[in-house]
């Protein structure tokens, strides 16, 4: 069985790094970017015989893969 | 005499100026491997500075589960003095023992050089008689502006928590907040590094006070005799 999961900033945090890929692109000619933040990408092999698998990535967002003051996350099983 | 743990995750590169440091000022320095379940006879806790697991994730994130964290949790729970520099900081607010985050540094760039700083807030056991002053400190680091909801940034202000702050903002920190304190005021962590200031020959001393009020607040009847380690 296989996750993915997306941690991305929350409304309102700044996001210096966002801005300079921004500031790139648009220095490249991209006038029509209006802006980025980046973010996570985990790609996690679960055991195919893993109980809960959702709820257990869930708990494994909040206590690692995110860090809740600041980011958001979400899980998709495939 | 005084007993202060050093702890030394992978990746950590200051812990041999701390335990320096503190042995400067009278204390005799522990030092303690992260993968040790409980923490040895100790009066207070430091985190030094460094790259924690190469600072993969977040900075600090995977520290704070070293097994020794857990153990380092209990010791600030019952009072014990706790202090994070830099990564330690960081591991702080990743552990929840502090608020709030250190978030990349506006304007990206590592910050390497000295600033100034305010103390104040609450008392805490590292900034005795330090109330009002104004230190020069070093700092080195990519992630140290510190960020919380607006709500976090009202009660840590209100509740005299903000234990440093910067004279002038080099990292976009919220409220130019270069270190704060628990609700408790026994566990504070700051960006700028004492440890660095604490002779004349490098640079400069205004990190002595730090450890002098360590060095004061864990005199020989304090938290040891309450079974603090039991």
């Amino acid at each position: 069985m296989r996750a993915r999961v997306y941690v991305t900033l929350k409304p309102g945090v700044h996001d210096p790094a966002g801005k300079a890929v921004q500031g790139g692109l648009s220095s490249m000619g991209y006038a029509e970017v209006q802006g980025v933040r980046i973010g996570k990408f985990f790609e996690i092999e679960l055991d195919d015989a893993a109980l809960e698998p959702r709820a257990r990535l869930e708990e494994m967002c909040r206590k690692l893969l995110a860090n809740t003051v600041i980011e958001s996350y979400r899980v998709e099983l495939l | 005499m005084s007993r202060v743990g050093v702890v030394t995750f992978p990746g950590s590169n200051c812990d041999a100026d701390l335990r320096h440091a503190v042995s400067l000022f009278g204390m005799t320095p522990v030092a303690i491997w992260h993968k040790e379940t409980a923490l040895p006879p100790v009066d207070a806790v430091l985190l030094p500075g460094g790259f924690s697991y190469g600072d993969y994730l977040r900075c600090g994130a995977i520290a704070r589960f070293s097994p020794v964290m857990a153990d380092v949790v209990r010791f600030a729970g019952r009072g014990g003095p706790v202090l994070g520099i830099c990564n330690g900081f960081q591991i702080l607010t990743e552990c929840g023992l502090l608020p709030g985050v250190l978030l990349r540094n506006e304007g990206l760039l590592f910050q390497c050089r000295d600033v100034e700083l305010t103390v104040g807030g609450a008392p805490t056991p590292f900034t005795r008689g330090l109330a009002g002053q104004t230190l020069r400190l070093p700092i080195a680091h990519a992630e140290g502006n510190w960020f919380a909801d607006e709500e976090t940034v009202a009660r840590v202000e209100g509740e005299g928590q903000v234990v440093f702050r910067y004279v002038a903002n080099p990292n976009g920190a919220l409220m130019s907040i270069a270190g704060v304190s628990n609700p408790a005021h026994n566990v504070v962590g700051l960006m700028p590094h004492p440890e660095r200031y604490v002779e004349g020959a490098v640079g400069g001393t205004d990190g002595g006070g730090v450890f002098r009020s360590l060095a004061a607040s864990i005199g020989p009847t304090q938290l040891r005799a309450e079974g603090a380690n039991a």
